[in-house]
């Protein structure tokens, strides 16, 4: 087999990331965080999808209580961000484990139905129960966590000082999202990762290699339920505000759709869906209203011309274009 | 080592296995056979966990371990290959047998360390044995259908068995390969002492290598012994070797 010294390219991509304030306009730095935690958000779901099999429609239910949990805690309670961040990833794998406790018992399409339903329960609370959640109008006005340090060194270091707190807040989101990726790395490239592939390709077979399915399944579940609350915390403060809509069944469909788009066999496939579908759609709602349209028309062509996704798709090329100057 | 008592199992008033009962002695190697329909998967599926019996008792190592979920029995030592070849089709075929030491020696539940290096020695040795080194890299999916097959036995091995459950193991084979995947499995029963129970369609092979055989006819046993007496059997002689002849 050849070997060749490959570029770490996720390395790169997060060193441009940082550039993105500095370089671009307010409106890319906008852009650039949202694609940063819908990307944690998809993978965390690619857990699920890609690497166990498992298909949920369920998953903003994780995401929304994540972004409560951070939202109350920050703006009810002034809780520093150091504790209500990770708070958001613990209450929604906590969630998780009690939701997948009964969603593992079931199979395929059962499975995924009680996913959605579970979701829609958390949409109705959050929904109705003013009191905590602020109900249909949502809870606005979610605090930035405090950069006054970062601004203190920037008296002393200019290269981190002069930013807006909404730029602060994005390289806080890098630095978070670029360790969760690290983690989901180690996680699906150990034995736990690949006893989840075994899962994925052959439940029945898995269970007599030695697996217990459920309770891998299970672990799984909390781990994407944990890590999508972790995006959710991210995106309330992001969003200025922590709305029932989070937890809707099309915020699952829009995540699923993104994991599907980039390649759920790759792991940076979701990610580059998530960068791909949310900048289309900047781009073409500025041109049609109907972008709902032209979404469908672009899942159809991909679904029957690169079923892998756009990852699998590049992948492919990649491997035509390397193999060509050698005449193989 | 394994003894069958009286287990039953009905599918919708039809009974696929009917007060079935046998004994599978240590070192040994034993064949269940009969005629399509006899009730030979079913009978596995309820040895195996698979199924859960309707009544009757799977005794395994002295120990009960009937309605026992497969992880379990796995975990105590009984391997199985299954009819319809059953592998992990798009990982390679060194991460079949990898992914199989792995969870058989508890390693599932690490997160944090890389799985690529993990016993590669054994891995290979167990390629070795079952003949699949040279295809190590490869898909499993798109191997032959007698290469899965040895590659469900290469699974299967990783997990370190005393028993082996075969069901089938040749079916779909040809004649050449038939005879070299039962004088593997022959070599590698005889190396490593495993027990045997298999199914096998095919008389040659079952007659040629077994040393107890139990004859199952609807769903129930009509002979079990020495090859040479089952021969002799005339109800056996009459439902099934004159059938095939």
């Amino acid at each position: 087999m050849m070997q060749y010294r490959r570029a770490p390219w996720p390395l790169l991509v997060l060193v441009a990331a940082f550039f993105v304030p500095a370089a671009g306009s307010r409106y890319y730095t906008f852009l650039a965080n949202d694609v940063v935690i819908w990307a944690l958000f998809a993978t965390s779901l690619n857990l699920l999808v890609g690497y166990t099999g498992l298909v949920s429609f369920g998953h903003a239910a994780y995401f929304g209580i994540g972004a409560y949990t951070t939202g109350i805690l920050m703006k009810k309670a002034g809780v520093t961000f150091l504790v209500a961040f990770p708070a958001a990833g613990l209450v929604a794998g906590l969630l998780a484990l009690v939701f997948g406790f009964f969603c593992v018992r079931l199979t395929k399409i059962y499975f995924a139905m009680l996913t959605l339903a579970f979701a829609q329960i958390v949409w109705a609370i959050c929904f109705k129960w003013n009191e905590v959640t602020g109900g249909e109008q949502g809870m606005p006005e979610i605090p930035y966590p405090d950069f006054g340090w970062l601004e203190r060194i920037g008296t002393v270091l200019p290269v981190v000082g002069g930013y807006r707190t909404s730029e602060y807040f994005y390289f806080l989101t890098l630095v978070v999202v670029a360790a969760c990726f690290w983690i989901l790395r180690r996680i699906v490239g150990s034995p736990f990762g690949r006893m989840l592939t075994t899962i994925r390709e052959n439940p029945e077979r898995a269970e007599f290699i030695g697996v217990n399915v459920r309770r891998y399944e299970l672990a799984v579940f909390v781990l994407a339920g944990c890590f999508a609350g972790l995006a959710g915390g991210l995106f309330g403060i992001f969003n200025r505000g922590v709305f029932p809509d989070f937890a809707y069944w099309t915020k699952s469909a829009e995540v699923l759709i993104m994991t599907l788009l980039g390649g759920m066999g790759a792991f940076y496939g979701p990610a580059v869906g998530a960068l791909v579908l949310l900048w289309l759609n900047q781009q073409i709602v500025s041109f049609t209203e109907y972008w709902p349209l032209i979404l469908g028309s672009i899942l159809v062509t991909l679904l029957f011309v690169f079923p892998g996704g756009l990852a699998g798709a590049l992948g492919a090329l990649w491997h035509r274009l390397a193999r060509r100057p050698t005449g193989a | 080592m394994l003894d069958v008592r009286e287990i039953r199992k009905s599918f919708d008033g039809f009974q696929a296995v009917a007060g079935v009962s046998f004994t599978v002695p240590r070192g040994s190697i034993s064949a269940i056979i009969g005629p399509n329909g006899a009730g030979k998967t079913t009978l596995f599926n309820l040895i195996t966990g698979h199924l859960a019996p309707d009544a009757g008792q799977v005794v395994f190592k002295e120990r009960v371990v009937t309605g026992m979920a497969p992880h379990d029995l796995c975990r105590l030592g009984m391997g199985r290959s299954f009819q319809r070849t059953n592998i992990f089709p798009r990982l390679t075929v060194y991460q079949n047998v990898q992914a199989a030491f792995v969870c058989h020696r508890g390693r599932g539940w690490n997160l944090y360390t890389s799985v690529e290096r993990l016993y590669r020695p054994e891995t290979e040795a167990v390629l070795e044995s079952v003949g699949l080194l040279d295809k190590a890299g490869e898909i499993s999916g798109f191997l032959s259908h007698g290469n899965q097959k040895q590659l469900e036995l290469g699974i299967t091995l990783a997990l370190e068995p005393e028993i082996l459950l075969l069901d089938e193991p040749t079916a779909g084979m040809s004649a050449t390969e038939t005879r070299e995947s039962i004088r593997l499995i022959e070599r590698i029963a005889a190396e490593r002492g495993l027990t045997l129970l298999f199914t096998e369609h095919d008389m040659e092979v079952v007659f040629s290598i077994a040393h107890r055989i139990t004859v199952l006819h609807q769903g129930r046993v009509i002979a079990d012994g020495a090859p040479a007496e089952v021969r002799r059997d005339p109800e056996v002689r009459r439902v099934y070797l004159g059938e095939s002849r």
